[in-house]
């Protein structure tokens, strides 16, 4: 294997080299110096993310497992930038000293699950899968746990770990029979093996199951409300937004590649399951008092969108996708962004701690507007575009009824982002959280966030840019 | 191939691990417990990958590769949970769902 061969790994092997200097900085500092680690990790990961910019030829390595391609380089960046994003976030939260110094661990834990969801994102076979898989799940609940001295951090690690841990036992249940049935692991000879048989449908059913528990669609979402409500704010936005991603996008990927053919069969399911999930996550979101809890359930009804992208089977549905997941980044972590800062300085994260909020502090209560109508889906911002293509994408598969349900339900959607934005800017309260001015940190992560969610809605080239590279069946 | 027993006996028992494996999660309170569970469950696979290479494609390794790496990875998943589960136990002074459950819907 040449040089060359090897630097098409170039993202994966930048994150390495970047997860090695925050272990270098967590032995080499000590007593005061150790919060330099911040900084460093920070920076370190900064110019890993710059790096995996640059253009890269495509190709395939290990005589198959690993492969690379535009596309996928694409969807890596979407994934680098919302993890740049949280960590400039992290870093007033992980300065304080109630966090007994331990930092570093939060910027490892989060590089490695990222080099998993690369490994992951680039498999050419179900092993590579099933490695980034389990690379990008299993730290995570050790990041669910990260605050070691709450009751309910504990319980959300618990919950998470477990739940996971079924999910991909029941996945790999399916790979085997994936591969009694076929007698290989590579997608491609996978996909030419493929012949519908019954153990193969089932195998089809076993292997969707497993990914909908990472992608929380009712009916395996149960895990998700309690862990995004025990878990830190960031490690609560990591997994809403950066693990979903991933997920979606693999499983988008081997659903077109290796089982186009079975196409009636995961098609039913997932006409079945995006009603579900949409509606039932909206009708949670609406009686959630708790903010983390609320973003929460609006996630698992994201998702429930995600899905009409990839049912459709063509080429824009899977543009659509990455669109929807660069968009939804931003307006979710422009959300938890101010739901952390506020819960970093206050402390407080119910609904209606929030009452008021615009007399005293306009500028996050802006931000958080933004980002409500951004997931809502009204025009001016980027919400509306990325919804709009995942509706366009199913509508041309043919799909009126299932897209004319998900704009109902986006009706839907829209009174419980606005009871939010109602409670800051409408509803009376004596005593409102006093004002209070956020960091350089949070400011620099909150405007990136505003000007991506205004910027990608306007900007017509991403859109251009990634369907020059996707692909339909 | 292995004197005399055929494929399906070994399906048979893997099956029925993997069910037993999905019953005990469901049904047991003990949180080490649920984790035996995940082990039946993926040992269940185990058996599955090494059977259906050594009978159906004895030519090739990739079921026992992918049963190796399944091993390795279960060992990684129970450190990080039993970790967590003595987390759980400090904070709640019992390892049984029902006391770890502060959040319900």
């Amino acid at each position: 294997m040449s040089f060359e061969q090897v630097l098409l790994m170039r993202n994966e092997l930048v994150l390495v080299i970047a997860m090695l200097i925050v272990l270098a900085a967590e032995i080499f500092l000590s007593g005061n110096n150790r919060k330099l680690v911040i900084p460093i990790a920070v920076g370190a990961f900064a110019i890993a993310t710059i790096i995996a910019w640059f253009p890269q030829p495509e190709g395939v390595i290990f005589g198959g497992m690993y492969q690379t391609d535009t596309l996928r380089q694409i969807m890596k960046n979407v994934l680098n930038i919302g993890v740049l994003l949280i960590f400039i976030q992290s870093m007033p939260w992980l300065r304080k000293p109630e966090q007994n110094f331990q930092m570093s661990e939060f910027y490892l834990i989060i590089i490695a699950t990222l080099i998993g969801m690369g490994f992951m994102i680039s498999s050419g076979d179900f092993l590579m899968f099933y490695l980034g898989l389990e690379t990008a799940t299993i730290p995570v609940a050790a990041l669910a746990a990260y605050d070691k001295g709450k009751r309910k951090s504990a319980e959300a690690g618990i919950k998470l770990i477990l739940s996971s841990a079924l999910s991909s036992g029941i996945l790999l249940y399916g790979l085997s029979m994936i591969y009694g049935t076929t007698g290989s692991i590579y997608f491609h000879e996978v996909a030419n093996a493929w012949g519908n048989t019954p153990l193969q449908m089932l195998a089809v059913v076993f292997f969707m199951s497993g990914m909908f528990f990472k992608l929380s669609i009712v009916p395996f979402h149960f895990w998700t409300a309690d862990v995004y409500e025990g878990a830190p704010v960031l490690v609560t936005s990591y997994l809403s937004v950066i693990s979903k991603a991933a997920a979606a996008f693999i499983f988008m990927i081997i659903l077109f590649k290796v089982f186009p053919t079975s196409i009636e069969l995961w098609k039913n399911v997932l006409y079945a399951l995006t009603i579900i999930t949409i509606t039932l996550g909206n009708i949670f979101a609406i009686r959630q008092k708790n903010m983390k809890r609320f973003l929460a359930f609006s996630s698992i009804a994201q998702a429930g969108f995600i899905l009409l992208g990839i049912i459709g089977g063509n080429a824009m549905g899977m543009t659509a996708v990455v669109y929807f997941a660069l968009i939804y980044i931003f307006s979710n972590l422009a959300a938890f962004g101010v739901v952390a800062a506020i819960s970093n300085v206050t402390g407080k994260e119910y609904m209606n701690d929030y009452d008021g909020l615009y007399r005293t502090n306009p500028k996050l209560s802006l931000v958080m507007m933004l980002a409500l109508f951004s997931l809502a889906g009204i025009p001016p911002v980027a919400g509306f575009f990325g919804k709009f293509f995942l509706f366009m994408a199913a509508a041309k598969s043919g799909y009126y009824i299932l897209v004319l349900i998900a704009v109902i339900n986006t009706i839907v959607s829209l009174y419980y982002y606005l009871l939010v934005v109602k409670a800051m800017f409408v509803n009376k309260n004596e005593h409102p959280i006093a004002w209070f001015k956020s960091d350089w940190a949070t400011r620099i992560a909150l405007i990136a966030s505003v000007l991506g969610i205004i910027a990608v809605g306007l900007i017509s080239h991403i859109w251009e840019y990634i369907n020059a590279f996707s692909f339909g069946i | 191939m292995i004197a005399g027993i055929p494929l399906t006996h070994f399906l048979i028992v893997s099956t029925i691990m993997f069910f037993i494996g999905i019953y005990g999660f469901m049904v047991r309170k003990n949180l080490i417990t649920m984790l035996m569970s995940i082990e039946l469950i993926l040992n269940s696979v185990n058996i599955n990958f090494v059977v259906f290479n050594k009978y159906l494609y004895p030519h090739q390794l990739h079921g026992h590769f992918f049963s190796i790496f399944v091993i390795a990875v279960a060992a990684a998943e129970a450190a990080v949970a039993i970790a967590i589960i003595i987390n759980v136990y400090r904070r709640f002074n019992s390892i049984d769902v029902e006391q770890a459950s502060d959040m319900k819907y």
